[in-house]
């Protein structure tokens, strides 16, 4: 395989409308509100595969706000990427640690029971069955080994569920690279298995007390960590967010997700599925089963955040349902934040879902239309993990049960349609708080 | 004269006494919102130039003092408005020109049309913004040429020749040195490097050069003082601030005798 998406196109209609967009891009880029975007321009320029432009923007969304220190290892990374992520030599490598190591493809599972409690044709891509767990994996074992490429002497990561931390450790541990992890004191908590695994694979796990302590603030914390020594480490971030290039590298590394779960679907019923469902906290698992079926528009995209405890400032972390443009963390797009632009306390019963702003592709794409958002309350998200445990003998992880939630919703209002879940981790490292919730009074 | 002039104007004469000019940095609305005012006075008495820090929910660039000041003008519910509001009701005026310090996020909130005229009414001079490179400022910068308002650009030790040479150009005000790779606040050795690079950066600026990041001494004040035009004194200043002990007399203390 040349390309990790292998439809980058650049014809010269798609050039013409990306300078045009450029254009449109620069006026837009510091606006708190979005009045005025030509979603038709935005829409076609999608289709022709034109983001992220040369900014680093998906349309007014992305580009890179960072302090100048890390401007130069913004660069370098950059030009890393453009090297490597095409390179034959840096391909082999990578699919060979996918194939052998990983343990990909993942299985594309037809959910018999769920089709015939919810009514609809339910087939789920089990990234449960990755190693370590989810599909953070893939983005985790690519930024390492280009880390390597790029003679990092040291990588750090954030984590929220753990997910991505364990990934990161267990990508190190195989490339032979120290790993720090920072991690919120509040999920330390509540993703306790995960704690143990990172520093069992051989990671430094920082405790984060400042801000909310939890990925929010881990990310802050990354962040000043890499602001100090800028040419030495590498911060392999975990998900779809953050300054141009990494919502890029990120949706490449995870499409793998799409591309399997597409070629699996046409090979066991034929055709595509009439709608894909993923959880979204910054986005990488949702970009990464939907970016290779954006230009299928006959399936709909559907992506699920955490409603939390209901629609109240505070109560959630749904920032595309309730956030307002503005930027955070090195990039522009949706954030749940007050009047005077102070980022506001998120709430969601799963640690990787919990973070007040979301990847600026997915902010893009809803401006558009291509993708439709809704949100999933914990109350929900905890029904449909024990219906998937009874119906089909899998723990899901919180986060992939607010895409259950989303599903059976949707599949009880389009009966026999064809759905297609992407389940991205297994709920084992859930315990402690599946204990407290749904196990409470039980064992 | 512009606003922005203001500041080049007020680091060149302090440099003009032979010494390095004092940049202060303070949080707006720290230790509290009734006495900022009184320090304010008192930190523009002593210092040449005024940074106000606008408190910021994830200030990414700043080590635990500065997020700690930060996090208390939060919570005294110190917003951008009101520290504008506060500059514009002094009289007599602060005497030194001050700039404002703040992250992206709170000023766009508060609107990038109205920001340039709210500033220049309330007597602001320029805006240092950390998480703003120069690749995606200029709206900002068109934004802020209207009324002359200055838009400090930064440099670091890493930054490529090239980039240093453009940077320098395109600041406004002074060219904002930082010291190290890291956060704010930190206490940092000044090896002979950072003296080398100060006067790499004084070589290629047209405008006066202030080092800033973990400036906390007056050892650290000579030692930097004949390489620059100014010091930045940030994390020092604030936790003067926060123990209650007089500012003025600290700020003072960092200039020789
Ligand atoms: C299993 C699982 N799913 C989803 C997520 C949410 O992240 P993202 O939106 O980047 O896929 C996480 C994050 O930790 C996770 O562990």
């Amino acid at each position: 395989m040349q390309s990790l998406s292998g439809q980058r196109g650049s014809s010269a209609a798609g050039l013409a409308l990306n300078n045009e967009q450029s254009t449109t891009s620069e006026r837009a880029e510091m606006r708190a509100d979005l009045k005025g975007l030509d979603t038709a321009a935005l829409m076609a320029n999608v289709m022709n595969d034109m983001y992220p432009d040369e900014h680093g923007r998906f349309g007014p969304f992305g580009g890179r706000y960072v302090p100048e220190t890390l401007v130069p290892a913004l660069d370098r990374l950059e030009a890393g990427v453009k090297r490597y992520l095409r390179d034959p030599d840096f391909l082999k490598e990578f699919h060979a640690e996918l194939s052998s190591w990983v343990g990909r493809p993942t299985a594309l599972t037809h959910a018999r029971e769920l089709s015939r409690r919810w009514g609809a044709d339910i087939w789920l891509k089990r990234e449960d069955l990755a190693h370590t767990g989810a599909h953070k994996i893939n983005n985790s074992i690519g930024q390492v080994l280009l880390a390597k490429r790029l003679g990092a002497k040291r990588v750090i990561a954030e984590t929220g569920a753990g997910q991505h931390g364990v990934a990161s450790a267990a990508a190190c541990a195989r490339v032979g690279l120290p790993c720090v992890v920072y991690m919120g004191a509040v999920d330390m908590e509540r993703q306790a298995p995960n704690v143990g695994r990172m520093k069992l694979l051989g990671a430094t796990v920082m405790p984060v007390t400042s801000g909310d302590k939890t990925l929010r603030a881990a990310v802050d914390e990354a962040l000043r960590d890499w602001v100090s020594d800028p040419n030495g480490t590498y911060y392999c971030l975990g998900s779809a967010i953050g300054p141009h290039p990494y919502p890029y590298i990120v949706r490449e590394l995870q499409s793998v997700i799409g591309r399997e779960a597409r070629e699996q679907m046409l090979k066991a019923t034929g055709v595509l599925p009439d709608i894909a469902i993923a959880c979204v906290g910054g986005g990488s698992n949702a970009i990464g089963l939907f970016h290779p079926f954006v230009k299928d528009r006959s399936v709909q995209l559907l992506g699920l955040e955490a409603g939390g405890l209901g629609t109240g400032l505070g109560q959630n972390a749904a920032s595309l349902a309730y956030g307002k443009p503005g930027v955070l963390q090195g990039c522009y797009s949706l954030l749940l934040q007050d009047d005077d632009g102070q980022i506001q306390e998120t709430h969601s019963v799963s640690a990787g879902l919990d973070y007040p702003g979301v990847g600026p592709e997915h902010a893009l794409l809803q401006t558009i239309g291509r993708v439709r958002y809704e949100a999933a309350t914990d109350a929900e998200a905890l029904d449909a993990l024990a219906e998937v445990c009874a119906a089909e003998g899998i723990l899901p992880a919180i986060e992939s049960s607010h895409a259950f939630a989303g599903a059976k919703r949707w599949a009880k209002q389009n009966p026999g349609k064809r759905v297609l879940i992407g389940l991205s981790g297994r709920g084992d490292k859930d315990m402690p708080t599946l204990q407290r919730t749904l196990l409470k009074g039980v064992l | 004269m512009l606003p922005r002039d203001t500041i080049s104007a007020a680091i060149n004469a302090a440099r003009a006494k032979g010494q390095p000019a004092i940049v202060a940095f303070m949080t707006g609305g720290f230790p509290d919102r009734i006495s900022f005012a009184k320090h304010l006075h008192a930190v523009a008495d002593a210092a040449d130039v005024v940074e106000i820090g606008v408190p910021f929910t994830d200030p990414m660039a700043d080590g635990t003092t500065i997020q700690r000041s930060s996090r208390a003008a939060l919570a005294a519910g110190t917003t951008l408005k009101w520290i504008l509001a506060e500059l514009g009701a002094q009289t007599p005026k602060p005497k030194a020109p001050i700039l404002l310090m703040s992250y992206l996020n709170p000023l766009l909130a508060f609107g990038l049309d109205e920001l340039p005229q709210a500033a220049a009414k309330a007597g602001v001079s320029g805006f240092i913004i950390p998480d703003l490179p120069f690749e995606e400022s200029a709206d900002m910068r068109a934004a802020l040429e209207p009324v002359g308002l200055a838009l400090v650009q930064l440099v670091t030790p890493v930054t490529p020749p090239e980039r240093l040479a453009m940077l320098c150009k395109a600041s406004q005000g002074f060219v904002y040195a930082v010291t190290m790779t890291g956060t704010t606040g930190k206490n940092v050795d000044l090896p002979e490097e950072v003296v080398e690079y100060m006067q790499r950066v004084k070589a290629v600026s047209p405008l006066p050069v202030c080092a800033g990041f973990g400036i906390r001494s007056r050892k650290q004040v000579e030692r930097m003082g004949p390489a620059v035009d100014g010091v930045v004194v940030g994390s020092a200043l604030v936790e003067v601030l926060e123990r209650g002990e007089d500012p003025a007399a600290f700020l003072r203390g960092l200039k020789a005798s």
